[in-house]
């Protein structure tokens, strides 16, 4: 590979998959968080579009929906996204919705009477969630959040197919210049497993200061992957799957 | 928003075609899938270091980076090397590999619950290795672990889009033609996505009364 595809496409690559990484992982938080909590909500109404727009965007191929996003919208409704937010919100839509059944899922998880006694103390519902019930249930949420993190890193490859010159379009260019394509693959499949390193290592860190906060001992990990138990690998499979989407 | 009945109509067999080989790839994949998964997680139990740290790092790495990527991998470094397969043939094999290492994990933790009582009885009544795995273990780990299998198989139908990009006449690989030749991108493109949901919703449901009767 040359010095000017490097520069040009390879490096720039990497910084718009760094860049599309976070603002999905942003927006997907989002909208885990008012899905999440709504989807407990007391009104039958409200539960049913959350409960729909879980069930419609788990079920939705996150490569489909980008397409549809880039191609169907601006025609359809006259609303022309840049590829690149047209991506972001493709990822962020559909991971949204599996970070969505993590957030019910650890605010469930959280004893009961904490509620109760939150109550007692007669604190309002909002003072209730964010001074006693988050607390709980965020170091919960973060071994997930880290795993769906992963996806998103992995779902951000498809932005190449909507022209968006990340790392795998920058791929993409440099085997049509040069046709080194081992070499070119190989070095951005790296690229990817440090990319995902470096993001394990800070929600480590994150976790670590979460429990930390609620007074637990930080837990012991592999290198990437977390081991599960099996209760927890049919949730996560469940809730994650990427890849699916994406993957 | 400008829905043409016509045209929608005139794609239905398309997507009939498109939404066979769609099935074609995520059958096989599983098939693969569940096969070398097992395999990566026999080897995680390995005695042997030599084989269990390999397998540990390439399952990694595998797992860690997206499929698209080793997707074209496959697709355009194998010929290099003169090892020629079909498009499908190569998604499959792209498909099948990255979600063996998300099955090998499911797995190893059906695996591990097995109670060590069960080790020790089979060590007792002097079974073979092979023996144990086969009539004592992994009856007990595969009942446990089918949810979360069929649900990494519906992980797979909504990844299998991207065997479009290398050319697999898929589902979204026919919209994608439709969208070229006739320029109607909103009918195809709307219905590929309609037939996904309409397949993995069902699906999920399965797989959650699967869940509950498994008891879990």
């Amino acid at each position: 590979m040359t010095a000017g595809l490097w520069e040009h496409w390879l490096l720039p690559g990497v910084w718009i998959t760094v860049q599309l990484t976070l603002f999905s992982a942003a927006f997907a938080l989002a909208v885990a968080f008012g899905i999440g909590m709504t989807r407990t909500s007391r009104l039958r109404f409200v539960r049913f579009l959350t409960g729909a727009y879980v069930e419609i965007f788990r079920g939705t191929s996150a490569l489909v929906l980008m397409f549809w996003l880039a191609f169907v919208m601006p025609l359809a409704f006259g609303w022309q996204l840049f590829p690149m937010w047209a991506a972001v919100l493709a990822i962020g839509l559909n991971y949204g919705a599996y970070g969505s059944e993590i957030v019910r899922g650890a605010i469930a998880s959280v004893a009961p009477a904490q509620g109760e006694a939150a109550i007692a103390l007669s604190f309002t519902p909002a003072q209730r969630m964010r001074r006693v019930i988050l607390p709980q249930a965020i170091p919960e949420m973060i071994p997930p959040f880290n795993n769906l993190l992963i996806e998103i890193l992995k779902a951000t490859a498809l932005v190449s197919a909507v022209n968006v010159a990340d790392i795998t379009f920058a791929a993409q260019l440099s085997r049509l210049a040069t046709g080194e394509s081992a070499q070119i693959y190989s070095i951005i499949l790296v690229l990817y497993f440090v990319l995902a390193f470096i993001l394990t290592r800070l929600m480590r860190l994150l976790e670590r200061r979460a429990k930390a906060n609620i007074g637990q001992a930080p837990p012991k990990g592999s290198l990437v992957t977390r081991k599960l138990i099996g209760k927890q690998e049919t949730e996560q499979s469940r809730n994650i799957v990427v890849g699916g989407g994406a993957q | 928003m400008k829905w043409d009945w016509d045209v929608a109509r005139d794609f239905l067999p398309q997507l009939g075609h498109g939404l066979l080989i769609t099935l074609e790839a995520t059958a096989l994949g599983s098939i693969l899938a569940f096969a070398l998964g097992l395999v990566w997680a026999m080897a995680f139990r390995s005695p042997s270091r030599f084989v269990k740290w390999p397998v540990a790092a390439v399952t990694e790495f595998i797992r860690n980076t997206p499929l698209l990527v080793q997707l074209f991998f496959f697709f355009y470094v194998l010929p290099t090397w003169d090892i020629k397969f079909s498009a499908l043939t190569t998604g499959v094999i792209a498909l099948g590999l990255h979600y063996s290492t998300y099955t090998a994990e499911v797995y190893r933790a059906g695996i591990d619950g097995v109670p060590v009582g069960q080790w020790e009885a089979a060590t007792a009544l002097s079974l073979s290795r092979g023996r144990t795995w086969q009539a004592v273990i992994l009856p007990q780990a595969i009942r446990r672990v089918v949810p979360a299998l069929g649900n990494y198989v519906i992980a797979m139908l909504k990844d299998s889009p991207m065997l479009a990009l290398i050319g697999v006449v898929d589902m979204l690989q026919k919209a994608r033609g439709e969208a070229s030749s006739s320029f109607h991108y909103i009918e195809p493109f709307t219905m590929v996505g309609i037939a996904f949901i309409l397949i993995a919703y069902p699906a999920s449901l399965l797989m959650r009364a699967l869940e509950r009767r498994l008891g879990h």
